[in-house]
């Protein structure tokens, strides 16, 4: 176990060190922009699957949890034009609350009427952020970014490198509750809930504690969103797609395990990316999809478990 | 500003729009609320069943409901092989079957919602036909003529469905699956085939129900996402299963739109229904008929 937190910590800081190097030496914008949008998707898909993944609790709600995200820094910027770093923090704050309001409302149903009820909790704030004249309704909200400080050239860089620090802090809490007595409970309610209230799991809690610190993640990926697109609108901000893409990504990934969230959003982002560069955005869609499809019927255990079967057959030879 | 008659009109507005809800809703009912399927694509298949009916229409002239009609056996075996599908990979492993059926489905909608996109365009369609554009006076009031024939053909649609679950063999087998699988199987029955049956008459309803939805506004690719909320509101508020509950449910549904519309305006109105599905559920989530 002591050898693994070396070698997680170590693979971490020189992930980080990689990124900050690539903004001194690539010159080509777009591998920002696109990279970007993959960490952003590594966050939300580890964040998701806190709670979906460990605890078996199928979220639709990672549009509301990002587009709050989102809509935090831009009533900040707007508001008394806070720092990229306030953004994030209130952005994580506002997330743990509605994390928790959201929990206390629907965390005591279970399969389907959760999932339903996430989904219309999106609906409804982003009917709510739409209706809200001053942070610009339907027409969507302009903000201006702030000169950016050195060692970037580029505002977009150090947004990639934030993302970067986001990911290292969600998987480095994904990892640790799974190691934790938190996912050993959440993986014991997952597998039947009444069983693990009777041996005395304190379900409710722990679903709490997971969603709390899920949605918290979540929106604070959501808040450099605003500085990315220098652009907010309910309609893209609130979009369904980053639910079901996030879903995908976790569950293509394999939730049994934090790596596989990571493996699911890296496959899958760049898929997405190539594709929308060299199709159409409606073939991504498509694309994501059949793979969601093909992988919940033909690999219910993600390519993790693809993995460790093919390591298991292996054993037997 | 709010009048009594704006109030009377926005109720009997509501009355016909939710006897509409309740004919999109009715298959969703027995799909979801009869055989426990978490069947999210329930609006995506309507959405296609629209598109079917539009392309039946365009390019055939064919009268939008004899349209319905008539795509409803393909819809029937749609639906036979959908579930035939989701049993095989889920319920019959067993395990996680709620996680990953749900997610199933959802990919399922998405990718019916793409190809349409593909197919069609992201422009609104919608048919032509005598009925449509004109409107009856009555006691002062105009009422669409859509809305009546969507009223009148609803309701039918709902009567007939409701009276088939109760009054016909395979009906009753249908409730009995719902009751208790595990009785019906010691009976001698197959519940799987019987499950397969009702999911493919849920799904062949959508013929004419998708029929309705586009005779009633211009539909969109991404309509689906907005049937989310008002059917699975109007099931959930029935009681899982339970057809005049559905009715009831789906015209209360009609009315706090039409209202919250006149009063407020169209842009709160993708929320209505999905604020109204989680105060059920917070509230009473055995629905105001249910089952348990």
């Amino acid at each position: 176990m002591k050898r693994n937190a070396i070698a997680f910590w170590g693979f971490a800081l020189l992930f980080l060190a990689a990124i900050l190097l690539s903004a001194q030496f690539v010159a080509n914008e777009y591998w920002f922009f696109a990279g970007y949008v993959i960490l952003q998707f590594i966050v939300l898909s580890v964040a998701w699957s806190i709670l979906g993944g460990y605890a078996g609790y199928v979220n639709f709600g990672t549009s509301a949890f990002f587009g709050v995200g989102v809509y935090t820094a831009v009533f900040l910027v707007s508001a008394i034009g806070a720092p990229l770093a306030l953004q994030i923090a209130v952005a994580a704050i506002v997330g743990a609350v509605m994390g928790f309001a959201v929990g206390l409302l629907t965390l005591r149903m279970q399969g389907i009427f959760f999932s339903i009820a996430t989904i219309a909790v999106t609906i409804v704030v982003e009917t709510t952020v739409t209706n809200w004249r001053s942070l610009g309704g339907a027409a969507g909200i302009q903000i201006q970014r702030p000169p950016v400080t050195a060692p970037f050239h580029s505002y977009v860089q150090m947004l990639v490198f934030v993302q970067a620090l986001l990911v290292v802090l969600s998987v480095a809490i994904s990892r640790y509750i799974q190691n934790s007595w938190i996912g050993r409970g959440l993986q014991a309610l997952r597998d039947d809930e009444l069983a693990a209230e009777c041996t005395g799991v304190p379900t409710l809690r722990l679903k709490m504690t997971a969603c709390v610190i899920s949605g918290a993640l979540m929106c604070a990926a959501g808040a450099p969103g605003a500085m990315y697109l220098q652009y907010a609108d309910p309609a893209s901000a609130f979009n369904l797609n980053y639910s079901v893409s996030v879903l995908a990504m976790a569950l293509i990934g394999g939730t049994a395990h934090w790596i596989g969230p990571v493996i699911g959003a890296i496959l899958l982002g760049v898929t997405q990316q190539l594709l929308t560069v060299t199709i159409s955005s409606e073939v991504n869609v498509l694309v994501l999809g059949v793979m969601l499809v093909l992988f919940v019927v033909g690999a219910p255990e993600g390519i993790i478990g693809l993995f460790r079967k093919g390591r298991r057959s292996e054993g037997k030879a | 500003m709010f009048s009594m008659d704006l109030l009377l009109e926005a109720v009997v507005t509501g009355v016909l729009l939710g006897c509409f809800y309740a004919a999109v809703s009715i298959g969703l009912s027995v799909s979801f609320g009869l055989l426990d399927v978490p069947q999210v694509a329930h609006p995506a298949f309507l959405v296609m069943a629209s598109y079917a009916v539009f392309f039946l229409n365009d390019g055939y002239d064919i009268d939008p409901l004899l349209a319905g009609v008539l795509i409803t056996p393909l819809l029937f075996v749609f639906g036979l092989l959908a579930y035939r599908l989701y049993y095989e990979t889920f319920e019959r492993r067993g395990t996680d079957a709620a996680v990953r059926g749900i997610a199933f489905f959802f990919g399922i909608a998405f990718i019916i919602e793409v190809l349409l996109i593909l197919y069609f365009g992201v422009d609104q369609r919608s048919v032509t036909a005598s009925y449509i554009g004109k409107s009856w006076r009555i006691a002062g009031m105009r009422v669409p003529l859509r809305l009546m024939v969507a009223f009148a053909v609803a309701g039918g649609l709902t009567l007939l469905l409701s009276v088939y679950l109760s009054r016909t063999f395979m009906g009753r087998a249908i409730r009995a699956v719902a009751q208790d699988e595990e009785a019906v199987r010691l009976m001698g029955a197959n519940p799987v085939r019987i499950k397969q049956w009702a999911f493919g008459i849920a799904t062949a309803v959508l013929g004419v129900a998708g029929a309705l939805l586009i005779i009633v506004s211009p539909v969109d690719p991404t309509l689906d996402r907005a049937y989310i909320g008002r059917t699975f509101c109007v099931v959930v508020m029935a009681g899982l299963g339970s057809m005049t509950g559905t009715l009831i449910a789906a015209i209360i549904l009609g009315i706090a739109e039409t209202i919250v519309l006149t009063m407020f305006g169209a842009s709160w109105a993708p929320a209505i229904s999905f604020a109204l599905l989680l105060g059920i559920l917070a509230v009473r989530p055995q629905g105001l008929l249910g089952r348990r």
